[in-house]
């Protein structure tokens, strides 16, 4: 089956190259994004505290503002059909969160680069818990944009409903990321971390394996 | 000879409170062309679209058999075939990364004879790099004949199989279907006359409007 879902991501990944339907405004958003940020911030010296806030609050928003295409532009191209008669529903979940995992990746680590650049605060003290945070909170919401996405595609008010969808769901994640942010920023050590870092591996595992279930439903009429 | 059945039993379908058919049974089990018909909005998209898997019925049931096995929903779209004006292919990409992408979902190598034969019977061979948004739509209905055969489906179905196609366009259509039709079994939903006198067997949905 990975060879099919990685052929689904091919044909996205592609698609994406050659339409920018996601890319384009993801990457308007995170610029536009940490520029209010800065402007609002100004001189101020703003703490690492509200620094790694911050930077979850970006990742939010930009994740809403991309991520439901890999659904919505196969319902509004009228694709989606033809994709069913083409794969099995969990070969077409797989491909598509492929491509999402790849897309969240890419876009958060321009996000920790620009805030590594641009934030005196944003100096992480443990390298390790930073990428461990950075790397279960990315998968995570990669999985819940994913399924968020193919369940809005299918409804009218598409844009309204992603964000207001995808708020109940994210945010325990959202708010497991920001502490654990919090504590590489501070220095705490990982075993003192190891509550939250539960928090979001066990996230992952459940929106994962409730997704799978779930999809052959949402993809079906 | 195909082992492909496919057997419709008590189909129901309602959409809110306005029935579309209900009681349906059939069993087509020899190889051969079958059709559908009935006036606009009598239900013949949705009934092949139930047939295909994409349409859940609101009661009864579909059952594809291969070799006397029933075939799991999951693995239905492996033996079915699909051509219909409302499936639209990728605009972006041209014909051919149409078909090697839609090759790699099925997980199948693409037989370049085989697709090469078909874009050369629906004179595309030489647009087949170009991309889908500049195909006209009776380019594109053709292009839908050669994405439904790829993978060499025992069950084709066919909604409005000649819409858009000019006369040489439905020649070609006519040819692959009786071709298709002498080891599979092939279902037409039409009301073009010229689509139904290919079928041995008819199912006029008005006959199915009883509660």
């Amino acid at each position: 089956m990975f060879s099919k879902a990685f052929a689904v991501f091919q044909k996205d990944f592609h698609s994406e190259i050659r339409t920018r339907y996601a890319i384009n405004s993801l990457a308007m958003f995170i610029i536009v994004a940490i520029s209010v940020i800065m402007f609002a911030v100004g001189q101020e010296k703003i703490s690492a505290g509200l620094t790694g806030g911050l930077f979850w609050v970006v990742i939010f928003f930009t994740a809403m503002s991309g991520l439901s295409r890999i659904f919505v532009s196969e319902e509004e191209r009228g694709t989606s059909l033809t994709l069913q008669l083409t794969a099995s529903p969990s070969t077409v979940f797989s491909g598509k969160l492929i491509f999402n995992v790849v897309l969240v990746f890419c876009m958060n680590t321009v996000i920790a680069l620009l805030y590594a650049a641009l934030f005196e605060s944003f100096i992480i003290q443990n390298f390790l818990l930073f990428f461990l945070s950075f790397f279960f909170g990315n998968i995570g919401l990669a999985i819940s944009s994913t399924i968020i996405a193919a369940i809005i595609a299918k409804a009218g008010a598409k844009g309204t409903l992603y964000p207001v969808l995808s708020f109940p769901i994210l945010l325990p994640l959202i708010l497991t990321s920001v502490q654990l942010t919090l504590f590489a920023l501070d220095g705490t050590a990982i075993k003192e971390a190891r509550f939250e870092l539960a928090i979001i591996v066990s996230y992952d595992v459940v929106m994962l394996t409730v997704s799978y279930l779930l999809f052959d439903f949402i993809w079906k009429d | 000879m195909s082992d492909y059945s496919v057997s419709a039993l008590d189909l129901n379908m309602t959409f809110g409170r306005r029935l579309i058919f209900s009681k349906i049974n059939f069993s087509f089990v020899d190889n051969g062309i079958y059709g559908i018909s009935g006036p606009n909005g009598s239900g013949k998209s949705t009934l092949v679209k139930i047939i295909s898997g994409l349409l859940s019925p609101s009661a009864g049931k579909i059952v594809h058999k291969n070799s006397n096995r029933e075939i799991i929903p999951e693995k239905l779209h492996n033996y079915i075939g699909f051509v219909s004006p409302y499936l639209v292919l990728y605009e972006e990409f041209s014909a051919w990364e149409n078909l090697i992408y839609y090759a790699k979902i099925r997980g199948i190598l693409l037989d370049r004879d085989i697709v090469t034969d078909l874009l050369n019977r629906f004179l595309l061979y030489n647009r087949r790099d170009d991309l889908i948004k500049t195909y006209s739509s009776g380019m594109k209905q053709r292009m839908k004949f050669v994405f439904a055969l790829i993978h060499k489906p025992q069950l084709l179905i066919l909604d409005e199989p000649t819409s858009n196609l000019d006369e040489e366009g439905k020649k070609s259509a006519y040819d692959i279907i009786k071709e298709e039709a002498e080891k599979n079994i092939v279902i037409i939903a039409s009301n073009e006359q010229a689509d139904l006198h290919l079928c041995s067997e008819l199912l006029d949905l008005m006959n199915y409007k009883a509660v």
